[in-house]
């Protein structure tokens, strides 16, 4: 709100330990007020520690919060929102039953206990009025696209009065269109001097584009910190990983345009997760040695694809084949036609969390003898040694091969999913979302095996939310936008812009 | 009574009657559970609850001579078994699906424990008011004769409708049951929210419960519950959750339960049995027809544990 100033946030020696392991080290940031703060580090680099701190969620072992200038205690969220100090988190913490209107009034401090709405819709009309957004609040959030709901996340903090916002990660669900439009309207507020604002982020192009100053963490200590004018990309990353190495991209195997098409999807139709609508592919063709990316916000039938071509899920009409033979997705067909597939959120969707990292990388040659004969008698030494293979070539970090793969991290349950996904011949790959998540290392290695799997001829056919990850990987470039292909590319013509365009429905 | 003297009128008729008689428990267990699952939470003891609401309102209506005290005493024992299954719950890694089931036997169980000495002795019953009094033809008068725990039902199934919407508490609840998260964000605790809730639910449904044998049928039995309670679920379901829906599919119930009996009056001497079984069917019909294995419900709280 313009007639509340924005407020300045300084932590002093912030030290945070949960038992022996310390999430935090001794970190000083100082954020003055009207500035645009970049917060940058890797997953668990101690960056959400940090704010978790600042808004009270946490009480660091020791270390002292100044707000302009005087030290305060901030001992819950109460305390913190009492101060002006807000958050907008990674994910949305809207309700999404509930419209725009009632999002905002529920969450207010008090709240009366039968709510007048007529007054209330006239003192919203006011404080919009007010907002550099336009919103429909009458709307349930549900109906919302992504980048409203981080709008509405955002005013739902100024109407709350808030002066300094934490932002987590803001952008990692919107195009890029949305993503420039909601960064430029809240830099123009710290402008103004409205408000202060921490952005945790990971994108380098952002920070150079909207912040004012840096700070970097790595592992719980604070790394580095100055002027964004003053560093570059290169000194960032630095700061952020420091020198371990990154696995490099194979490099482009030339495209044959006349290859063999692996993939082919003809007038596919099915129900998507609401049963409301429809997801319907026309026509999709996926050579042998090239990557087809499909970008798309979440929630526009990627996942639904991936579950059709992954057989979870029914289809009302078309076909998919795989080399011209009709693909139902079947463990013998998968078998017979070498089709892999890494689908997203792996722990989840592609393990069986609680048994062992040996069990979970041999669910595909389990029950098969060397010569790839049914066996009735499962040989759990020889489980043990291909695995121990698999283990060492994929370099999975684990405490034992009998350890429960749900103990392992992001990255590592990544890897032991390539592991298993891309040993033997690969005739066709599907992957979706292979690195949200993970850290730098595990992106870049993860990256190149999937590189290093089109050069040796697979056909991948890879959905990603994550526009700089396609732009990398791919040969092609799809836009699924409500269910349906609307735009390809080539990579040599690929624009962000009319990508995102076509993201946004804009066509 | 002569059912002769309308003819097949009395079919419909009784259907009418049933269904205002018979619907009363369903309304309430279900607006109880309505309540309750719009904070995330399944509370399937709502059926032990019902049978321990009937055994205490009769019994307390035997002692002291009114059926309103039992009624409250009913109220009040259902606000402790949705508070008890409420306060099991919040402890982590608890399924509420499990605790229900465990409640459930639990509240049956000591209902009839506890009822063993009421089986006997007459207790006064709630009052219905005849609105049937134009007409002398007896089965219309009979078909209109209103409980007034039906008009309170009635009434406060509108008022539910327009509470989620239009005050802190309604709002309060939708929230807590639409995403935790959020409410933990707002300051809210989503337990001691659905401990309220769960609560509130529980003395709704012990209402019923007094309904069952405070009116209709009337006496206290180990019997008295033929699974009200558990279709009371069903019908949330079946409703999506709106208060409004489920005062109508209650009455829905009530005239499918009252389909045998009716049948039977007008001299149907064969297979009425099987229309005994209506209410169960339709149950069964319902929970088919609205879940799909490709698709999630809509207007379902998001952080219930069937929809998750």
């Amino acid at each position: 709100m313009s007639d509340r100033k924005a407020v300045g946030v300084e932590t002093i020696g912030m030290t945070m330990r949960f038992g022996g392991f310390t999430a935090l080290d001794a970190v000083s940031v100082k954020v003055p007020a009207g500035s645009f703060h970049a917060l940058l580090g890797e997953n668990g680099a101690g960056k959400s520690t940090l704010v978790k701190c600042m808004m009270g969620f946490y009480h660091p072992t020791s270390g002292d919060i100044l707000v302009d200038g005087r030290e305060v205690g901030i001992a819950s969220p109460r305390d913190a929102s009492a101060l002006g100090l807000g958050m907008v988190y990674q994910h949305f913490t809207l309700v999404p039953s509930l419209t725009g209107a009632e999002n905002l009034v529920i969450s207010r401090e008090k709240v009366p206990g039968i709510i007048d709405w007529r007054k209330e819709r006239g003192e919203l009309a006011v404080f919009m009025e007010r907002m550099p957004f336009k919103l429909p609040l009458d709307v349930k959030v549900a109906e919302l696209a992504a980048g409203e709901k981080q709008k509405l996340e955002i005013i739902k903090q100024l109407y709350l009065g808030r002066s300094f916002l934490v932002l987590d990660e803001p952008t990692s669900v919107l195009t890029p269109g949305e993503a420039q439009e909601v960064l430029g309207l809240v830099r123009d507020m710290t402008k103004a001097g409205d408000l202060t604002v921490l952005m945790i982020s990971h994108k380098f192009h952002e920070v150079t584009a909207f912040a004012d100053d840096v700070s970097v963490l790595r592992k719980g200590r604070l790394t580095g910190t100055g002027r964004v004018a003053d560093l570059d990309h290169k000194a960032m990353a630095a700061m952020m990983i420091g020198d371990q190495p990154i696995a490099a991209l194979d490099s482009r195997a030339a495209p044959k345009p006349d290859a063999e098409i692996v993939l082919k999807v003809k007038s596919l139709k099915a129900p998507d997760r609401t049963g409301l609508k429809s997801i319907r592919i026309k026509d999709l063709g996926v050579r042998s040695g090239e990557i087809v990316g499909i970008a798309g916000i979440s929630g526009n039938g990627q996942k639904e694809f991936l579950e059709v071509l992954a057989g979870q899920r029914p289809r009302d009409a078309g076909e998919v084949l795989v080399r011209g033979s009709a693909y139902a997705a079947t463990r013998a067909e998968a078998r017979a036609l070498n089709v892999r597939l890494i689908p997203e959120e792996p722990l989840k969707n592609a393990c069986a969390p609680k048994m062992t990292v040996a069990e979970n990388i041999s669910f595909r040659t389990f029950d098969m003898d060397g010569n790839g004969r049914p066996v009735s008698w499962i040989n759990a030494s020889a489980i043990r040694a291909f695995s121990a293979r698999l283990v060492e070539q994929f370099k999975v970090k684990t405490a034992s091969l009998s350890s429960p793969i749900a103990s392992l991290s992001g990255g590592n349950v990544q890897r032991a999913v390539l592991a298993r996904e891309l040993t033997g011949e690969v005739d066709l790959l599907i992957v979706s979302n292979p690195c949200f998540g993970l850290d730098f290392s595990a992106v870049a290695e993860i990256r190149a095996r999937i590189m290093k799997a089109r050069n040796a001829g697979a056909a991948v056919l890879l959905m990603s939310e994550d526009l700089d990850e396609l732009l990398e990987l791919s040969d092609r470039i799809f836009v699924m936008s409500d269910g349906a292909l609307v735009y390809e590319t080539p990579i040599a013509q690929a624009s962000v812009q009319t990508i995102g365009e076509h993201m946004a429905g804009h066509h | 009574m002569d059912a002769t003297e309308i003819g097949l009128w009395g079919v419909p008729l009784a259907i009418l009657g049933g269904a205002i008689r018979v619907s009363t428990p369903f309304i309430f267990v279900s607006l109880g559970e309505a309540i309750t699952e719009r904070s995330g939470r399944i509370n399937l003891g709502l059926e032990g609850t019902l049978v321990f609401g009937a055994m205490t309102a009769y019994a307390v209506a035997v002692m002291t001579n009114s059926p309103w005290i039992g009624l409250l005493a009913a109220a009040f024992a259902g606000l402790c078994f949705g508070l008890f299954h409420g306060w099991i719950c919040k402890f982590p890694k608890v399924n509420d699906i499990a605790i229900g089931i465990a409640l459930m036997l639990f509240g049956s169980g000591l209902a009839f424990f506890f009822g063993k000495p009421f089986i006997k002795p007459k207790a006064p019953n709630l009052p219905a008011i005849p609105f049937g009094g134009w007409s002398d033809i007896p089965q219309v008068q009979a078909a209109l004769d209103v409980n007034v725990l039906f008009l309170i039902g009635a009434v406060l199934s509108v008022i539910l409708w327009w509470a989620f919407r239009n005050t802190r508490a309604g709002l309060i609840v939708r929230v807590v049951g639409d995403s935790s998260d959020a409410a933990r964000a707002m300051g809210l605790n989503p337990d001691t929210v659905r401990l309220a809730a769960t609560g509130v639910g529980g003395a709704l449904a012990g209402i019923g419960g007094a309904y069952l044998s405070l009116y209709y049928p009337g006496s206290w039995t180990e019997r008295i519950s033929s699974g009200q309670g558990l279709m009371a679920v069903a019908l949330v379901i079946f409703a999506r959750w709106n208060p409004l829906g489920c005062f109508a599919a209650a009455l829905l119930f009530g005239g499918a339960g009252a389909l045998g009996p009716a049948l039977q009056s007008v001299g149907v001497t064969q297979g009425y049995y099987l229309f005994y079984a209506a209410p169960y069917i339709l149950t069964l019909i319902i929970m088919i027809a609205t879940s799909s294995p490709t698709r999630s419900l809509a207007g379902a709280p998001g952080e219930l544990s069937i929809t998750k």
